[in-house]
């Protein structure tokens, strides 16, 4: 499968105690495991991304568990409070174990 | 008192094998197409598991939905808690189901008070038309609970 590209959109600069919208993108199959292979029947095995955590310096902000009714390429857009400059990590961890990764800086003024 | 107590869990177990055994029979029949769905009582269950004896009362919760969707495969889906997200007060978790889906979890939210503002948006699969349940888990304990239908042209679970 073509490996999966994560996007993320975070405003580079904020006031503090500014609320900022992250809006999160990943390309992802979002295999369900419900679907059938039309030649053969078989039932095509579950492969979904069930976790997504974003972090701060560190420290946890928001994080989603995802089932297979998430869409294919999964968007997940959500807020946070700038408080001080640093760099958020946003973590996606697939059922196979792989873990996808992106980072952004926010510089707080 | 101790019996009525013993028949009340005989009660709530053989409630729950039938539950367990609904969704058996729902696993068993994924292989026809569209046989297979979660209803009513799978979600109830479902918020049980999740967040124990409470009760969830209504409100609080804003579930942004299109009253149709023309595709399943990616229905956008926006919940917003009312909540002033400070350390002593804020919302800490939205749970999403659909109650007609072949499973109902559609996703748990967790926030922290750091986010500001309760609100999330995403995509879902919805494989037909249904209610939407949202359930929201409040930092002192209270849950609250929404529910908004879909009605879907196109479903979007395979088949």
């Amino acid at each position: 499968m073509a490996k999966a590209k994560p996007r993320v959109k975070v405003p580079k600069t904020a006031a503090k105690g500014e609320v900022l919208e992250i809006k999160t993108l990943i390309t992802h199959k979002m295999e369900s495991g419900q679907r059938k292979d039309k030649k053969t029947g078989d039932k095509i095995p579950r492969k979904i991304i069930n976790k997504f955590v974003c972090a701060f310096n560190g420290k946890e902000v928001f994080s989603a568990d995802w089932h297979p009714a998430i869409s294919a390429n999964p968007f997940m857009s959500f807020y946070t409070t700038a408080t001080e400059s640093g760099t958020f990590e946003f973590t996606w961890t697939d059922d196979d174990g792989s873990v996808y990764t992106k980072t952004a800086e926010l510089t707080v003024k | 008192m101790n019996e009525s107590k013993r028949s009340r869990d005989v009660s709530r177990r053989q409630a729950l094998i039938v539950v367990g055994a609904g969704g058996l029979a729902a696993a068993g029949l994924t292989l026809l197409p569209r046989a297979a769905s979660a209803d009513a009582a799978a979600v109830d269950a479902a918020i049980k598991d999740l967040i124990g004896g409470k009760t969830p009362q209504a409100g609080r919760i804003t579930l942004e939905l299109p009253q149709i969707a023309e595709n399943g495969n990616t229905v956008p889906i926006s919940v917003e808690v009312d909540s002033p997200m400070t350390e002593q007060d804020y919302c800490k978790a939205v749970h999403l189901f659909a109650d007609k889906n072949p499973l109902p979890d559609v996703a748990s939210i967790n926030f922290t008070p750091v986010c500001g503002k309760a609100k999330a948006s995403t995509r879902m699969r919805l494989a037909k038309t249904q209610n939407v349940v949202a359930v929201a888990e409040m930092s002192d304990g209270s849950v609250y609970t929404a529910k908004a239908e879909v009605k879907v042209t196109i479903g979007g679970c395979g088949g």
